[in-house]
């Protein structure tokens, strides 16, 4: 189905046009998506999920809000918080709703506000569901943590459990495991893919053949010989820790997988609790990772769309400016002094990384030349930016592929500051001898890992007391804040059941 | 293709289940901030709902964070005027968070209080809690009790409104299947396949054969759904209502206000917020208490609502006619035998001289002893709250005797808007009846 048949056949829209005016219904939107769909196919080559598009309202946009953005969640009096806050804020007017949420799953559900214009509809039709989207099924973050097919049932999955919890054990029980649990969200993700668990069949299989060949391979005579080693006598207690961690699989990073499996107080029903919160930490580490790019992505996915819709006539002027002057708001980027600075907007960021690359790969300039070899002036940036959004994240995405145009066009400039002095030192600005250190120390910025406490339980006291020793190693001499540091150590106390001691240590050199 | 869904019409409140749980949590910081709300705005407004703001200490949801009192760090900014590479920059004094300035927003936040809006039933139900009519059955429960209708299963037949459809649908469906009675699918299908082999061009006798075959068999499927009707009438079911008999709790509460010339603004303003306080806490816990109104001033009267809370009047001061027009109407209408009385009086403490001495006796005799609790506040002039016996109003010290001998007596003083919430829990505060003046 092309677009043109499409508008052939509406009716109501003159001159051609998908729509006109401000309002909206369900035929009009069904027309403007098959339009959008076709470019985003067949111009700009992108591979999406199927499409689930929800029409909500404001009350259910604040809903949607308090519960992370998912369509279902288990019931927690933070949600609850999140909602009232979002609600009187709402209603004073200090917060505007967002236009649009959309949710990594298969098919991917994105929700519309049913108070967006017609033209602000076609926008986040574009930018949701055709640019997220393909975000979403594309690049490998999601790809390697995140089962978009399986989401949705896991959370219905979750939200029965706790619920028959609730039912089971109390409120109370329940709550105060997940508000520890919660407290360890940041530190309940795997960073690295672990080594897949062997098949207990194939575990076996090498146990004998180790067993075998000590068996063939052992000498008696060997025990003789002067100057062998010795029996291993060593220090029993040293031993005792050597092979305690090993078996605990320690130095661990992630605590709530710790202390869901090992554990010496918790009950099953808890456990579970862990593995729940556990599960979603992981389910939005990506998102996490990839905001910039992912905004960035969308935004010019959106751009691009409406752009070629107006070129060809689909959609009046007036709809376009409408569109663009929506566009400008979202992509402002105040100035470090400006009352309204927030912190780099990704999407004003990721929106001219990704028009910047179409600019470098269309039409270079000697700098991108020798900055971007690879890609400067390779025609097909489709193909570029499609590789761009599959293979990389925030961190790594700004190492590569700022530009010194971007640095000058943002005026970037780097800070650093030493918390003991009395004044910080402006390390690097957009010339030629500071580009590679303001785009390297952005991208240290964007990585998340990098710029969370790295703390990870480093022993067990199984036999004594019990306690837990958790190691949090220190980054540029960076400590761990006061506020909350104890009440978050309590929860962990609560879940382990017994003392907790937390060591800071310097990071040390390789 | 997408799917579109239109979620609007979905059901609303997605959300109440965490914000119960969040109000749960939050419990005694609400409760502080629906007491300041009561003593601050006006009683209509107050209960309507609105901003409560609560202290962040209970509802903080701790994590690991860095500090940034420590270490050294690089960060990148935009916009940059004026800076070359090597300048050094002042760090804001006192400011608090010791990083950079510029990151200065997010702390300090987490210090502001939580501001959100409770709806009318949640702030009643918080302003009211643990609140209750003393000994509301002990009468009640000898000799009163009323009928109420209460579901009791299915029976056979009944009023129409009655009508339980699921379970007849679930009736005539066994039925159904035990007769096997053909299903419109069944037919539809062997329809289909008639209407396919009608339609060829060119039929084979064999085709011929079928044709005969399947259109017997729509007959006789026909025949034997118009047999097995799809409701039968012996499928019909209906609800079965019986009556139990409840004991109910029939209460009345007289209000008696002053509203003598004695009583400045101030004094009516006080006595009134006390009647409003108690009229919500009556219609919002027990939806059939009767309420009285009585007002006056050296005569007394029986007023609604609406002359009560917002009439004019003015004059003397006879306490005792009010008393005296309360046992009036609770002779005719109220007969202690079958109802819970309750009693609530405001007044500023002014009498006619003698008149006290009678209200006692009227007190004694005739009232107390018949009802369940009776609650006297003074409206004590400003200031006045703390001050020494002497300077207690007449009728005060009166009823201050009766304190003694009668349990279900109860008295206590207000003075400003504050007091009248803190007042009004303490009289009827659960299991407190022996609750007097401080």
């Amino acid at each position: 189905m092309t677009a043109t048949t499409l508008t052939a056949g509406a009716s109501t829209a003159g001159d051609g046009f998908l729509f006109e005016g401000a309002e909206w219904d369900f035929e009009m939107v069904r027309r403007v998506y098959a339009a959008i769909e076709t470019i985003a196919r067949d111009d700009l080559g992108l591979d999406v999920y199927p499409n689930q598009i929800e029409i909500i309202s404001a009350e259910q946009m604040l809903d949607a809000y308090s519960s992370v953005g998912m369509p279902l969640m288990y019931a927690h009096w933070s949600y609850g918080k999140r909602f009232v806050r979002d609600e009187a804020l709402y209603r004073k007017g200090y917060q505007a709703l967002a236009y649009e949420i959309v949710i990594n799953s298969n098919p991917c559900i994105s929700y519309c506000m049913e108070e967006n214009t017609m033209a602000m509809q076609a926008v986040v039709i574009a930018h949701a569901a055709f640019g997220h989207n393909h975000f979403f099924k594309n690049n490998y973050l999601f790809q390697q943590w995140t089962d978009a097919s399986g989401i949705l049932d896991y959370l219905d999955f979750a939200k029965r459990y706790i619920a028959s919890c609730e039912e089971l054990h109390g409120h109370e029980a329940v709550e105060s495991t997940l508000d520890a649990a919660h407290a360890l969200m940041g530190q309940g993700v795997f960073r690295y893919p672990r080594a897949a668990k062997l098949k207990f069949a194939e575990y076996e299989r090498r146990r004998r053949e180790r067993v075998e060949r000590e068996t063939r391979d052992y000498r008696d005579l060997w025990r003789t010989v002067p100057g062998a080693a010795p029996a291993p006598t060593g220090d029993l207690d040293e031993q005792d820790a050597r092979e305690r961690k090993l078996r605990l699989r320690l130095p661990e990073e992630n605590l709530l997988y710790f202390l869901e499996k090992n554990s010496p107080t918790l009950r099953d029903w808890q456990r579970e609790l862990l593995r729940i919160v556990r599960n979603l930490a992981q389910y939005f580490y990506p998102q996490r990772q990839t905001k910039l790019m992912n905004e960035g992505c969308a935004t010019f996915v959106h751009y691009t769309i409406v752009n070629r819709l107006y070129d060809k006539g689909l959609i009046s002027e007036g709809a376009l400016l409408e569109i663009l002057h929506g566009h400008a708001n979202v992509l402002t980027q105040f100035d470090f002094d400006d009352k309204r600075y927030g912190g780099i907007n990704p999407y004003a960021l990721g929106f001219a990384m990704m028009q910047d690359i179409q600019r470098i790969c269309v039409a270079p300039n000697d700098e991108d030349r020798e900055w971007f070899p690879e890609i400067a002036g390779r025609e097909d940036w489709r193909a570029v930016l499609r590789d761009v959004w599959a293979n990389y994240r925030d961190e790594s995405f700004v190492r590569q592929f700022l530009s010194p145009n971007l640095i000058r066009k943002f005026r970037l400039f780097a800070v650093s500051n030493k918390a003991s002095d009395s004044s910080v030192r402006i390390e690097a600005i957009h010339d030629a001898e500071g580009y590679r250190r303001v785009r390297s120390a952005l991208a240290d910025s964007y990585d998340v890992s990098a710029n969370e406490p790295d703390i990870q339980v480093v022993d067990v006291d199984l036999l004594g007391e019990r306690s837990l020793v958790l190691r949090h190693t220190l980054r540029n001499g960076v400590r761990l804040a006061e506020v909350d540091r104890e009440a978050t150590l309590r929860q962990i106390c609560r879940l382990w059941g017994h003392a907790v001691r937390l060591e800071e240590t310097p990071i040390k050199a390789c | 293709m997408a799917q579109f869904v239109d979620r609007r019409l979905n059901p609303r409140d997605k959300s109440l289940g965490n914000r119960q749980r969040f109000l749960r949590r939050t419990r005694v910081e609400v409760r502080r901030a629906v007491d300041k709300a009561v003593a601050e705005r006006t009683i209509a407004d107050a209960s309507k709902g609105g901003a409560v703001s609560i202290p962040t200490d209970g509802i903080g949801e701790p994590q690991f964070h860095l500090s940034n009192e420590s270490g050294e760090r690089e960060y990148v900014r935009p916009g940059n005027k004026e800076f070359v590479a090597g300048d050094r920059i002042e760090k804001p004094k006192g400011g608090g968070a010791g990083g950079s300035g510029r990151e200065g927003s997010e702390s300090g936040s987490d210090q502001d209080p939580f501001s959100f809006a409770l709806t009318e039933a949640e702030f009643l139900d918080i302003l009211f809690e643990d609140l209750e009519l003393p000994d509301l059955v002990k009468a009640s429960l000898k000799d009163v009790s009323a009928k109420e209708f209460r579901r009791a299963g299915y029976t056979n037949d009944g009023a129409t409104p009655n009508l339980a459809v699921l379970r007849t649908m679930r009736v005539s469906m066994g039925r159904r299947f035990a007769l096997r009675r053909p299903t419109k699918a069944d037919v539809e299908r062997l329809e289909a396949e008639l209407a396919g082999l009608e339609g060829r061009a060119v039929r084979e006798p064999a085709d011929e054969v079928r044709i005969g075959e399947l259109s017997r068999d729509i007959a006789l499927l026909k025949r034997r759904q118009r047999a097995v009707p799809f409701i039968d009438p012996i499928d019909v079911r209906y609800n079965r209502f019986t009556p139990t008999n409840v004991p109910r709790s029939k209460a009345v509460m007289f209000c008696l206000m002053d509203v003598s010339a004695s009583m400045g603004e101030r004094e009516k303003d006080l006595a009134k917020r006390f009647f409003i306080l108690l009229h919500l806490f009556l219609k919002r816990k027990y939806e059939r208490v009767d309420i009285v109104f009585i007002r006056h001033s050296h005569e007394a009267a029986e007023v609604d609502e609406q002359e009560f809370f917002y009439g004019l009047d003015s004059g003397g001061t006879v306490v005792s006619s009010a008393l005296k027009a309360m046992i009036a109407a609770r002779e005719a209408r109220y007969p202690a035998a079958d109802w819970n009385i309750y009693c609530a009086q405001a007044s500023d403490g002014d009498n006619s001289g003698g008149d006290s001495r009678d209200c006692v006796a009227l007190l004694a005799e005739a009232i107390l002893p018949q009802t369940q609790y009776y609650a006297h506040i003074e409206i004590a002039a400003e200031g006045a709250i703390n001050s020494d016996d002497s300077r207690h109003t007449d009728l005060w010290r009166a009823y201050a005797g009766l304190k003694e001998g009668a349990s279900n007596f109860a008295m206590a003083r207000v003075a400003t808007r504050a007091d009248i919430y803190p007042v009004f829990r303490q009289l009827f505060a659960r299991q407190a009846r022996h609750g007097g003046a401080p």
